[in-house]
This record gives structure tokens, sequence and C-alpha cells, in this order.
């Protein structure tokens, strides 16, 4: 009877880690696609899509998820098939430094004038 | 006096982020996949249409001078306006046409051929669309000019004209 126990446990415990590794993957399945451009779509995801480009979009990532790749691996695989248009967040490069620098500026130049408004430093 | 630059860059660092968002919002915001890719060809693994024996995509390179990859399905209308085009291409010995069937519901996908002719040489098939995501593509029909070394040499995205029949033609030459 004890032996019987200990096989349910055994079991149970298999199919707990099994409905979490399931369930982890998909999580990063969604968070994946949610950054991941639908080409064919107006500004939408491929997690938000439903068209057949998102669909294959959506089974490479499980597939290649599956093979052992990363996150960032998957992302470098399909800007190497479409381009960094089809990714929501561009690589700094010299195209798009000032993207990236701009805010970053104006909030430092912002600062400056608010700190100079209000007199705590002198220029 | 101070006041007086001060305002002068505001006004230039605006005048330059107005300047910098107004050329961003002119950009087209509509994907166009660069057709002369010079990329190199990804192989793959599939099973064929007719016979459903596994091929792989290397075995297909075996000396001609050019391969076209068509990626086509029953349910695309344009893949029936540009299929006697690609039946008129099967006719030339150089060049070899492999089908990769998109998407497709394999009984349509047969009578689709017995219709209107058959202009491969071998038709995978693409249940998932990972292949076509493998060769970069986004939408059908799509057609890949692959030269024997494996060097995808142009791309035409949407049916064939004849326009563009003229010039794999020349590609040949």
């Amino acid at each position: 009877m004890n032996y019987f126990k200990k096989i349910i446990l055994i079991f149970f415990y298999f199919f707990l880690f099994e409905a979490y590794a399931q369930n982890s993957n998909i999580d990063l399945i969604n968070k994946i696609s949610k950054n991941i451009r639908c080409l064919i779509c107006q500004g939408q995801s491929v997690y938000d899509s439903q068209s057949d480009f998102a669909i294959s979009i959506k089974v490479v990532i499980q597939k290649k998820l599956d093979e052992g790749y990363s996150e960032n691996a998957i992302y470098d695989y399909l800007k190497k098939k479409y381009g960094q248009w089809i990714v929501y967040e561009p690589d700094f490069n010299k195209n798009t430094f000032l993207l990236w620098l701009l805010p970053i500026l104006i909030f430092v130049i912002g600062g400056i004038l608010i700190l100079k408004k209000s007199k705590i430093i002198k220029l | 006096m101070k006041n007086k630059i001060l305002f002068i860059f505001l006004f230039t660092f605006t005048f330059f982020c107005f300047f910098i968002f107004l050329k961003g919002l002119n950009n087209s915001k509509i994907y166009v996949p660069n057709e002369n890719s010079y990329k190199e060809f990804s192989s793959f693994k599939a099973k064929k249409l007719f016979n459903n024996e596994e091929l792989n995509s290397d075995s297909l390179f075996d000396g001609n001078k050019l391969y076209l990859f068509n990626i086509w399905a029953s349910w695309c209308a344009p893949c029936r306006d540009e299929h006697d085009k690609l039946m008129h291409l099967s006719n030339n010995s150089s060049i070899k046409i492999i089908g990769i069937n998109y998407r497709d519901n394999l009984i349509k996908a047969k009578k689709f051929i017995n219709k209107f002719g058959n202009p491969y040489s071998e038709i995978v098939i693409d249940k998932d669309g990972t292949i076509g995501v493998s060769l970069g593509a986004y939408g059908i029909p799509e057609t890949y000019v692959v030269d024997r070394n494996k060097k995808i040499l142009k791309k035409y995205l949407g049916a064939l004209d004849l326009e563009d029949l003229k010039e794999i033609e020349n590609l040949l030459k």
C-alpha cells in the first residue's frame, strides 16, 4: 500500500512539474510574440494577430524554444530573416542612436532647466 | 544675454526634434522586404505532397542553372493568376521549379494541381508555415530565384507577371 502511495506521489509531482514547464513555455512564447511585429497587419504584434503570418511565427517561436534557443537568439533569427523592422525594440546603431539618446538628452536638459528655475543650482 | 542664448539654444533644439519626428512620420510604416537580398538559402526538410516521402532541400540542387522556389496554396487567388507563367517556365530545362504548398488543405492542393497542371519538379508541404518563415516569406505567392550555390538572387512578392517572366529568362542567359 505504501509502495502504491509513493508511485502516485511521484506521478503527481511529475505531472505538476510538466504543467508548470508547459505554462512557463507559453508565457515565454507570449512574451516573445508581443515583441514581434506582425508584418502584414497594421499596428499589431504577432501576439495580437490571427493572420497566417502571425500563426506561422508563433509556431516558429515554439519550435525554436523546443530546440533550446534563448529569447535573444529567437529575435536574432527573425531579424536575420526579416530585418530589424520585425522587432519592436530596435538595436542601438548609427541609424537608431538618436531614438535612444534623445529622450535621455531631453530629460537631462529639462532637469537642468527646472533646477535652474528653482534656483537650486546656479548656471 | 544669458537668457537670449538659452532661448536660441532651446529654439534650435526644439526645431531639431520637430524636424527629426517629422522625417520619421513621413517614412513608410508598411514593411517592404528587400527584393534583391542575396541571402543564403536556408535548407529545410519537408514531406512531398503526392507521396508523403521526406525530402531534404539540399538534394534538389543537382547542377541546374536556376532554381525557383514558389510558395503557393489552393486558396490563394493570385497563385492561380501566376500558374500559367510557371507552366511556361517549366518548359525550360535549365530551370527547376519547386513548389512549397503553404498552410493548405492537401486534398484541395492536389485538385488544384490536377486542374491547372503541374509546373513543379517537386512539391513539398509547409503545413505550419515554418518553411516560409525560414525563407523570409510573409505572404503568398512568393517566388525565390536561387542559383546552384544556394544564393537567393531575387525574390518576387505576389503573383509573377510577364515582366518578371522576362527577367527570370534573362537570368538564364
